[in-house]
This record gives C-alpha cells, structure tokens and sequence, in this order.
C-alpha cells in the first residue's frame, strides 16, 4: 500500500527563497539547495520548487538551481511556474527534476499536457489548478472556478471539469491549491479535494491552508488527497516534517517513517 | 567502470548523479563493445516495452547484456530494465530477453485496497517491499524502509526463487528480482533517498555471488 506523501513547498525567486525561511535559532537560509537537502535528510517524501522569476533573462537561474538541487537530494522534486512550452519542460527535467507542473499555459494550451505527456510520459506531468470558490452558475455547476494570476483573474472554467479534461489529455497529477485556503493557515479546502480526488484517477496533492497536524489528516483522509503540499507550517520552525509524519502515524495513516 | 546503459529508454542522468555522489565512476552508454568491457553493468530505464526492445536489439545491446550475464558480470536492473529482462511483456505484446523465465503484466483497473478506494495506476509513490532472504545488495537495508514506484506493468517470474522481494499493492507482485549475478529492482533506486543509495553503493562492491557473507 502506498504511503501518503508530504511535501514541503519552496518557492524562488532569481535563485533564491522569497520567504525568509527560519530555522535552528531563526537564522535565515536564502538558499534553496541548502534548504532542499535540509528537507531532504528531515525526510520530505517530494520536494515541489515554485519558480516566480519575473524576468525572463533570469530564468537560466533557475535550472543552475535544478542542477545542484538534483546532485545533492536524491528523492522526486517537481519544478513549475514560467513553464510554457515542451522546450521549458525538457530543460528543467533533463537538469534533474522528476516532475514539471504547468498551470496557466496548460489553461492556455490545453494540448500543452498532451504534449508533455507523450514527449515525457504522464508520470512528468503534472497540472497545477489555482481554485476559488464562487456561487454555482451554469458555467461553473460545483462553485469552484480556474483563476490565474494569484487569483486576481476568474477564467469561466469550473475547476472539476478542468481536471478531468487534463486527466484525459495525459496529466499525471494534480497539485489543487485552493486561493481561497492559501496562506490562512486555517486548513485545507476539505470540500475541493474531495471533489477532485474522488472524481479523477489520478493523485491529488492538497494545497493551501496547513497549520496544523490535524489540517493534514483531514485532507488525507476525509479530502481523499494523496499527498499534502506544506510550507509556512514547518518553514518557521512550529513543526518539523518528522512531527509530523509521526502525528499521522499514530493516527492510523501509512506514511513513510523510515530513510 | 561502470557502465549505465542506453537505449533511448529515458533520462539517465540520475543514475549517473547518484553514483557520482557515492563517488564512483560510470558511463552512460550505447556502444555494446563497451558494455562487455564495463566491470558492472547498470540497466535503467522508463518508457514502452516494444520501443525499447527495438532499439536493445538495433545496437545488439541484447547480446552484450546476455554474454555479461553468461559471463558472471554484476548486473543491476532499474525500473523498465527489470521487465525487459523478463520474457516477454503485455505491453506492446513484446518479446523481451529472457533472462529470467516468466512474464510482465499490467496492474488491472478497477482494483480496490483493503479500505475500498480504488487503486490508481500507475503505482505512483512510496512502498516497502518484502524481503524472502538475504542478499548482499540489501545489507545493512532497514526492513521498514520504502522506495520509490513510478510502474504500470510488472515482472511476475516463472521460478519464486528469482523473487528476491515483494510489494503490496492490490495484490503482491515481485519488486525485486534476483538470479545469480543479476538483481533487478522495480522501484527507482536512484529517487528513493538513502535507502536506495545504499543499494546502490552495496552494488559497486558487488562481485555477483548470491551468498551473503
């Protein structure tokens, strides 16, 4: 039986950690190299980097980074934000990376998953889908709609319809991350990853909103999720992967305690 | 040296990483005279069946991996190189090499866990697997320790002496294969953090005897 997976998210910016990241006496690590294999031998199932780089000249940076981080963590690490053709997709996987996630260019270009997926297999791709609630229309039947942008921009498109569509087209998971969940710290958006996870054949990792070991066995178990994507819960310092892991594990869920 | 060898069957470079990392020399390679010069042998792979036997039998890769076999040369199968290896395999309907008797089948859909949810495939993700002996690549491995899957087919050998270890997922199936100088792993040793690297580095002092010291 496979064990539920716990992945801490980092998110970079022309190299570095936007969030000042805390730990072992409040003392800043910029680096995301240093902060992946900290998370590595803390025993992170995945490690997810988001890539916010503006600009596109320093997008180079980025696969530089891919290239130590794939020298020095020796567990699956998935790579998304700026990627927008198959060329962006072979270039972060062949500097190391085991997964790319696309999400606007994928909302774009639909075909852009297809296209992935058969130049990388599905296991390479997976889809990220930013996710707001609204009221249900006929447009949007479940109430939960595709935004970009952060959230700022509504794309008409309902968010349960879309994953299916993405599934069909070779997606080989799917990062859900609820906007209006993200940064609360208030726990998952139980309702979405239920919908989502008990609707397609393909695993779901829960996004936005973990503040607590209890926000994660909720969405593990009632939300159907197969991984739960973490950050400021253990970037500051309040909990470690390992406490974590180890909560869950005493309550009943097959995560993986040894490495 | 070691020789990792290539087929179009994938990125290999994170074989190659992980065993710079335990300082060991390898080269990726598709020239069948090097491989049956290499001290060991590393067959990895992701992808089809039928596309990767072509392009085995188009560089006689085959027949290299067969005489080092014949010839006692260490040998570690990785992923897809732990189904060609088999007979013959469902995916494609391919022919493969027959190493060790048996065939590869495909986890069937619509197969529920024990708490009722259905079981997606591929088998994405980390599990344990089952030791039935000792073997000298697994020294000093914890019995509790997972690796990582990423398979829809996989090996299911004639003779259960050629199944080293198993995994449970919606059935049993064989995970890891071994047959004199020959061990092959369905799991990714090369993304299952230390465990899997301690494999690996148990390999390169691997002379191909089966009996653990």
């Amino acid at each position: 039986m496979l064990s539920k997976r716990i992945i801490p998210c980092l998110d970079v910016r022309d190299g570095k950690l936007t969030k000042g990241i805390r730990f072992k006496g409040n003392v800043d690590i910029g680096d995301p190299v240093e902060m992946a294999v900290f998370y590595y031998e803390e025993g992170a199932d995945e490690i997810v980097f988001y890539d916010i780089t503006a600009s596109s000249e320093k997008r180079g940076i980025m696969i530089e980074t891919v290239e130590r981080v794939a020298e020095k963590i020796f567990i699956p690490f998935s790579v998304g934000g700026g990627i927008r053709t198959v060329e962006d997709m072979r270039r972060v996987l062949l500097a190391g990376a085991e997964k790319v996630s696309i999400n606007s260019a994928a909302i774009r270009d639909p075909s852009l998953i297809a296209k992935g997926a058969e130049a990388f297999g599905s296991q390479a791709v997976v889809l990220g889908m930013d996710v707001k609630r609204v009221p249900p229309s006929q447009e949007i039947p479940t109430g939960y709609e595709m935004v970009i942008d952060g959230g700022r921009t509504n794309m008409g498109m309902d968010a349960l319809a879309w994953a299916k569509q993405a599934e069909s087209l070779g997606a080989g998971e799917i990062c859900l991350n609820s906007i209006d969940a993200d940064g609360t710290q208030e726990g998952y958006e139980l309702a979405l990853n239920k919908l989502i996870a008990g609707n397609v054949d393909i695993p779901v990792i829960a996004s936005g909103g973990a503040g607590k070991p209890e926000h994660l066995l909720e969405v593990l178990n009632e939300g159907l999720a197969d991984a739960a994507l973490i950050a400021s819960i253990t970037h500051y310092g309040a909990h470690t992967i390992r406490g974590l892991k180890s909560f869950l594990h005493h309550r009943g869920l097959k995560v993986r305690m040894t490495w | 040296m070691i020789a990792i060898i290539d087929y179009e069957a994938g990125n290999l470079t994170s074989v190659q990483r992980a065993l710079t990392f335990l300082g060991q020399k390898s080269q990726i390679t598709g020239d069948h005279t090097a491989v049956l010069h290499a001290d060991r042998i590393i067959f990895p792979g992701v992808g089809a069946a039928g596309k990767a036997m072509f392009n085995l039998k188009s560089r006689k890769l085959d027949q290299a991996l067969l005489k080092a076999y014949q010839d006692g040369k260490p040998i570690l199968g990785i992923c897809l190189g732990t189904q060609i290896i088999m007979e013959w395999s469902e995916e494609n309907n391919t022919p493969c090499m027959g190493l060790i008797k048996g065939k590869v089948r495909r986890f069937p859909e619509n197969v529920s866990d024990m708490d009722g949810r259905k079981l997606k495939v591929p088998h994405m993700g980390w599990n344990g697997i089952a030791l039935k002996r000792e073997h000298p690549l697994f020294r000093e491995i914890d019995p509790s320790s997972e690796f990582y899957f990423v398979h829809s087919y996989y090996p299911a050998p004639a003779d259960p002496h050629a199944v080293l270890g198993e995994t449970h997922y919606g059935r049993r199936f064989a995970s890891v294969l071994a047959s004199k100088n020959l061990v092959a792993v369905q799991f990714h040793l090369e993304k299952s953090g230390r465990p899997g690297l301690k494999i690996l580095s148990n390999f390169c002092r691997w002379e191909g005897q089966e009996d653990v010291e």
